[in-house]
């Protein structure tokens, strides 16, 4: 995110160039890498047993992130509707007042009818 | 120490009505002046009640102060002061009266010491937000705002319910710990649910904050919800149910915000996940975890902020907000996306930014307390919430493709107020200690430790990398136009369509009963008339008319026949 946050600073467009994209990928790769090595460098005094795993933190940061988004992609095919699913709403109501009107309206004529008959 | 007996919310009420009579430069000045003569007031105030009067038989404490009302005291003066900076460009007197007198009520509700005080700021809360959503005026918004008032009414309606059963099981109406234990505790506990999002009762956050005025969304962001968190820690600390309403609220709100389109929505869901952490804090009740939420409260709300105010600037110089329609943005408007991205590291809770100083908190108290498959769902949360508010936001709208919009950085009472918001979280990020020394209780707690930085940053760093993963395999969802159903699917589908089936078989029936009865009352009268007809007689065609000839004429004889003898 730093690094992100300087070259937009310092350089217009920097990203329309691809080398630099490139560039920030490798920089997120190496880190990564080097914090994983820290995880033998650096004695950490732990509170749970799952935390002595080694890599535990980087597999389920990694993990949990790949399944969240592939169970969110599955999640689309049965919650994901059209822009304006609901927008009929507003007027929905007023599609029903009508609705009414129109059936008490019904009514009031069916009803006159029989009287006439 | 003057005046020790004002509370903190009749500035703010005072400001609104200021506000309606005034404009311009005047009212600029008048509304920026008065949270921060508020705030140097409100730190003058020692703990203690300090206005308290007798109502039928019950004490009322409209303004109590304490360690825990105080924190948020201080944070409502904080987010209201950077939001009325952020709205300083609006002509829209309704929205400025609007937001002083919402403000003014969240801090009423804080420093409310008996329940019924506390139920007045709540429907204040309620009546007073609703403008700010109102005032987007348009069609969506008004519904929105519609179902929004209904929800947040209902919640009052429920604690006006639960604090009149209170006061009868209890015989007082002090606000302190509650607790679940009578229908009392359940009415009041469900009041505040409503209004803290819980599961199922949280689509009015969703549904109305994105439909809310660019500059509304950031005071909403502010104060409801906080408010309930704060009700929640006073009433409910320690109540084990809590811990795992609130893990859930963490959980599931990442899945929709993956998949959400709507960038202020994708942060209104995140907000909820937010929210999840405080109340496990809360639910777990010890002094750490106590101080965790707090003080994951009081961050949230200026974290949150800024994203808001990054988002609201987006829509205010390009007019979308869709993930679809946006990109690239970070070469017209590059201090909103370094100031968006101070936020995304906050809320992610990257070490040096604030959310890290206070989400630790409510983790580690979780482990401590053997809560150990929270604490993997608080985890699983932390890594979902940097994957889409830390890095979706800022990458959909300011990076990805380039979609071509032309839009300046937005004017400057914005970016200042993005600028403060921003400088706190770094500032809190790296001097936790003065933060600290604001919360309730003292725990000596470090969370710069190398234990913790690492772990955080580990995890964070190999979240960023899945997305990277994703991203260049293709298999990141792409932003798509489209509404993602969720819990309001219920009472905005299902209902309306139950209600209207019902009540449409119940006119068919009615119909049907009609008709028959009138059928009946023709076949009689048809009967009635063909008998008549056939009683022909001297007087009339038909009986009726002949009989009533015939008794008219028995009474006028009599008459007649009594005139004579008399």
């Amino acid at each position: 995110m730093e690094d992100k946050k300087q070259s937009v600073d310092s350089k217009k467009h920097i990203f329309d160039n691809p080398k630099n994209v490139k560039r920030l990928l490798y920089f997120l790769y190496t880190s990564c890498a080097v914090l994983l090595i820290f995880d033998f460098v650096i004695h950490r005094h732990v509170m749970h047993s799952w935390e002595n795993l080694w890599g535990f933190y980087p597999l389920y940061g990694f993990v949990g992130c790949v399944v969240l988004v592939i169970v969110a992609t599955w999640m689309r095919t049965f919650l994901m509707r059209a822009e304006d699913y609901y927008d009929s709403e507003g007027q929905d109501l007023g599609n029903i007042n009508n609705k009414n009107e129109k059936s008490e309206q019904g009514e009031k004529q069916s009803g006159d009818d029989h009287v006439d008959d | 120490m003057w005046m020790i007996e004002i509370p903190p919310f009749v500035p703010f009420f005072i400001g609104g009505l200021i506000a309606l009579l005034t404009s311009g430069v005047l009212r600029n000045f008048i509304m920026v002046s008065i949270p921060i003569i508020s705030a140097l007031h409100l730190w003058m105030v020692p703990d203690g009640i300090h206005l308290q009067f007798a109502f039928l038989e019950y004490q009322l404490q409209p303004y109590r102060v304490d360690k825990l009302s105080l924190m948020f005291g201080y944070v409502f003066h904080i987010a209201a002061l950077i939001a009325i900076i952020y709205s300083l460009h609006v002509r829209d007197t309704m929205q400025q009266v609007a937001a002083m007198l919402y403000a003014g009520s969240g801090l009423g509700a804080v420093f409310a010491g008996d329940l019924l005080t506390l139920f007045v700021f709540w429907e204040c809360l309620a009546f007073t937000s609703v403008f700010l959503i109102w005032a987007r005026r348009t069609q969506r918004a008004q519904v929105a705002g519609m179902r929004y008032l209904i929800i947040q009414v209902l919640s009052g309606v429920i604690l006006l319910a639960g604090a009149l059963f209170y006061a009868a099981e209890n015989g007082t109406l002090e606000f302190g710990y509650i607790g679940l234990d009578g229908i009392a505790g359940w009415l009041i506990f469900i009041a505040f649910g409503i209004k803290c999002a819980f599961p199922m009762a949280h689509n009015w956050l969703t549904d109305a904050y994105p439909e809310a005025t660019v500059t509304g969304t950031v005071f909403l962001s502010a104060f409801t919800t906080k408010v309930a968190v704060y009700a929640l820690a006073r009433a409910y600390p320690g109540t084990e149910l809590l811990v795992y309403i609130g893990a859930a609220m963490t959980c599931f709100p990442i899945f929709f915000a993956v998949i959400e389109n709507d960038l202020r929505r994708v942060l209104a869901y995140s907000l909820i996940n937010q929210v999840g952490f405080m109340v496990v804090g809360i639910g777990i009740g010890t002094a750490l975890a106590i101080n965790g939420a707090v003080s994951h409260a009081f961050n949230d709300v200026i974290f949150k902020g800024l994203l808001f105010m990054s988002m609201g600037a987006v829509l205010h110089m390009t007019g979308r907000i869709n993930g679809s329609d946006l990109g690239g943005l970070y070469k017209t408007m590059p201090k909103t996306t370094v100031l968006c991205i101070v936020g995304a590291a906050s809320i992610s809770a990257f070490p040096l930014f604030s959310g890290f100083v206070s989400k630790s908190m409510v983790m580690s108290a979780a482990i401590e307390e053997g809560y150990d498959w929270i604490w993997l769902m608080l985890l699983f949360a932390s890594a979902g919430v940097f994957h889409h508010a830390g890095i979706k936001i800022p990458y959909f709208a300011f990076f990805a493709h380039d979609s071509g919009l032309k839009a300046n950085d937005p004017p400057n009472n914005m970016l200042v107020a993005m600028g403060i918001a921003a400088g706190l979280c770094i500032a809190i990020g790296i001097y936790p200690e003065t933060l600290y020394s604001l919360l309730p209780y003292d725990t000596g707690y470090n969370p710069y430790d190398a234990t913790h930085v690492l772990a955080q940053t580990q995890l964070l760093f190999f979240s960023a990398l899945a997305f990277v993963w994703l991203n260049l395999r293709g298999k990141y969802p792409p932003e798509l136009r489209s509404t993602n159903l969720d819990f309001d699917w219920v009472y905005r589908r299902i209902f309306p369509t139950v209600l209207q089936a019902s009540f449409t078989s119940v006119w068919k029936l009615d119909k049907a009963i009609r008709q028959a009865l009138l059928s009946k009352l023709n076949q009689g009268l048809t009967f009635f008339s063909n008998k008549n007809n056939r009683y022909s007689s001297l007087l009339s065609r038909n009986y009726p008319a002949g009989s009533m000839v015939l008794w008219v004429l028995v009474v006028l004889a009599t008459y007649l026949f009594l005139s004579f003898i008399s």
